[in-house]
């Protein structure tokens, strides 16, 4: 567990003339969330562990933009994006790997259009390729028959149709992998997207992450499995809420792999 | 004398095609008000969406027994069409059952027709249930209250009489062909109508010629008072389905557009070399700035409006939003019905004018959508997917927000803390981009 994480930059790499083949964009959850910092970790061990050449950015690294997009500033979205791509470009970066689907969705989708143009992908697909190209092995024991259910996050799945790279992965743990009532298309938000997280709620009934975790509790889980880190909040306090956070654990799919391999 | 009735057939086929024709202007002209929006791309993908949604009807049976009964009302109204074909041309022309020489074809086609008539008025009963009796949670919204809740039963009323028309007209028929009356050709199955013979029993060939052509004129005029009534209802849908889903978006849900006005503006803050002091060029120092976002329905594209006439109120988008579920203001098909309900405002705002609109002191928002609705979705996307017919409610919402964060500064207060800190550190809590790296070296 204490073996240090090897964490190259881009400006590292650059200044030794190296070039990586993917760069880990970690994104401001990533980056600063307590909670969010876990997967973060857990992702790195994984690629050290199956010797993926990958850098970061670190302190050139900014908020893509997304939650201002979405709550209307779109002023400042370009802004980040077009310092984002500066940088990017500036390095030449040809492919992404993201932790976070809303860095995801907004680095394939939209910036494109503002001059960058990458191939990004979400961890869960890129965990997926390693172990379908025997980068990494999982011996699946610890979580052997354990009741896992797969929390869809909106800007993953039904934004851009990747549903099934979570779930193979959780499969291969040789987990029972139970599916909520609305699971996949029909997917139930965990009331943190559009730049929620970021606000109150408006006045209504009940919260959104406690209807969600609602659904993932009826399927009796002992793990909520999650792909995006603001989810995983969610859900943690929807847990919570409910008092079951002594039965039930909330983690991403990079922690699930990370335990499996004990990392 | 003899071709009064051709004669009147034309006139009122003529009132009911121009009246129709000239709705039909107005709708285009109504929709032309949004702006222009560039949807040439993809035109294979399009057609294929279009094949497969409207047509195909594919995200209809998502939702089976909705879809199951729609499928049948659906392919009867196509195919009950070939029947309107005949009746407009034995109207014209004085015949009657022109296509009877198609003999054994002819026989098929009536026997279908009369199964899907059969089919349509128990679909229309369930329907009716559904709405009135079960009162399934979705039709019973705030906002399909009046209008929106009588408009849903009428359709059903309307499609009901006019598939018991149907079969009355056949069912007088049967009866004349088997009194070898003159003009009644003996053509056709009627495997339902022939069930409805104890109606008729014991009436006199001039009452059943009565009956049947009461009936056959009732049925084809009460055909060209449902394509009139389709201008004032949402049952606009089975027009619009087709280019809706044609014009529907093909890009990932994720994707929204990047303002292309707000692109030059970075491009010109971001360039070193910018005189910001500058002139604007010539010739465009009177030109109004681009206003961002909508606040009314002209700020909106065409496609939005078009979304907006297309709604069928179906409630499937606000049963699926996670928002709505659990009891926030907003609703989805609200923001389609108000779109549409104000672009037609501003439609009889121009009729009135002669032509141009006044304006009239509302907007689309505020008197129609609250920010308190806007603010409260997800951008989850669970009602573009749930939508039958590819409307994007999402994307009125943003421009929306748009709006009231660009031009009015008007973005909740925790929302603004959010982007202060993106501005401030490129990240929206208050930590320091320095410490981006942080993680790496804590345990």
């Amino acid at each position: 567990m204490s073996t240090e994480l090897r964490v190259p930059t881009m400006a590292e790499l650059n200044a030794e003339g190296k070039q990586p083949e993917v760069l880990f964009w970690v994104g401001c959850a990533g980056s600063f969330d307590d909670r969010a910092k876990k997967i973060t970790k857990a992702f790195v061990k994984i690629l050290n562990k199956a010797n993926v050449s990958f850098a970061v950015l670190g302190t050139e690294e900014s908020c893509t933009g997304d939650p201002a997009k979405r709550a209307g500033n779109e002023f400042l979205f370009q802004m980040q994006a077009a310092t984002n791509i500066e940088v990017l470009n500036a390095y030449e970066i040809k492919k992404i790997v993201t932790a976070c689907p809303h860095c995801f969705n907004t680095i394939k989708n939209e910036y494109p259009g503002l001059g960058g143009n990458y191939e990004v992908v979400h961890h869960t697909q890129f965990l997926k390729d390693l172990l379908d190209s025997g980068k990494i092995t999982m011996e699946g024991g610890q979580f052997k028959g354990k009741r896992i259910t797969f929390h869809d996050p909106c800007y993953l799945g039904r934004a851009n149709g990747v549903y099934e790279a979570p779930r193979a992965l959780i499969r291969k743990l040789d987990a029972e992998l139970v599916e909520m009532k609305n699971c996949k298309k029909k997917g139930l938000c965990c009331g943190a997207g559009g730049a929620q997280m970021f606000k109150e709620p408006e006045k209504g009934t009940k919260d959104i992450n406690i209807e969600r975790t609602e659904q993932a509790i009826d399927t009796k889980p002992e793990i909520i499995a999650a792909g995006c880190p603001f989810c995983n909040t969610m859900m943690t306090d929807g847990v919570k809420n409910k008092e079951k956070e002594g039965d039930i654990a909330v983690l991403d799919i990079a922690e699930l792999i990370a335990q499996a391999e004990d990392l | 004398m003899e071709y009064l009735p051709n004669l009147l057939f034309l006139l009122v086929l003529f009132a009911g095609i121009g009246y129709f024709a000239r709705n039909v202007k107005k709708l285009a002209r109504n929709i032309k008000l949004g702006k222009d929006v560039d949807v040439s791309d993809h035109k294979p993908q399009r057609l294929k969406n279009m094949a497969r949604i409207a047509l195909g009807q594919t995200k209809m049976v998502v939702r089976p027994v909705a879809g199951f009964l729609h499928i049948i009302v659906y392919v009867g109204f196509i195919i009950i069409n070939i029947e309107v074909l005949e009746i407009i041309i034995d109207g014209l022309l004085g015949t009657h059952r022109i296509f009877a020489p198609l003999g054994a074809v002819y026989d098929v086609l009536i026997a279908s027709f009369e199964v899907l008539a059969f089919l349509v008025i128990v679909a229309v009963v369930v329907f009716w249930i559904r709405r009135n009796i079960i009162r399934i949670k979705r039709f019973m919204s705030p906002e399909m209250k009046g209008w929106p809740k009588k408009d849903g039963n009428m359709i059903l009323y309307i499609e009901l009489v006019l598939m018991v028309l149907f079969l009355t007209m056949n069912g007088a028929d049967y009866q004349l062909q088997a009194m070898d009356s003159l003009h009644y050709v003996k053509a056709g199955s009627f495997p339902i109508s022939q069930f409805l013979s104890p109606l008729f029993g014991g009436m006199s060939e001039a009452t059943l010629i009565l009956v049947e052509r009461t009936a056959w004129w009732l049925h084809i005029v009460g055909i060209l008072l449902f394509l009139n009534y389709l201008y004032y209802s949402k049952h606009l849908h089975i027009i619009l389905a087709f280019p809706n889903t044609y014009f529907g978006k093909v890009n990932p849900k994720g994707q929204l557009d990047n303002l292309a006005a707000v692109t030059a503006e970075v491009q010109l803050m971001m360039d070193p070399d910018a005189d910001p002091f500058a002139a604007p060029a010539e010739g465009t120092e009177d030109a109004a700035p681009e206003k961002f976002g909508a606040s009314d329905v002209t700020d909106l594209n065409w496609v939005q409006l078009l979304n907006a006439y297309t709604c069928t109120e179906c409630g499937r988008c606000t049963s699926e939003c996670p928002a709505s579920q659990t009891g926030k203001l907003l609703s989805p098909r609200k923001i389609m019905m108000d779109t549409r309900d104000r672009l037609a405002e501003v439609g009889e705002n121009i009729d009135k004018n002669k032509g141009t609109f006044v304006a009239d002191g509302k907007q689309l928002l505020g008197d129609y959508i609250s920010s308190e609705e806007l603010w409260a979705c997800t951008s989850c996307n669970a009602c573009t997917e749930a939508c039958p017919v590819s409307i994007d409610p999402l994307s009125i919402i943003i421009d929306m927000r748009r709006y009231l964060v660009m031009e009015q500064s008007a973005a909740p207060s925790d929302l603004n803390n959010m982007m202060g800190n993106i501005e401030n550190n490129g990240a929206p809590w208050p930590f320091n981009q320095m410490d981006r790296l942080n993680w790496k070296n804590e345990s």
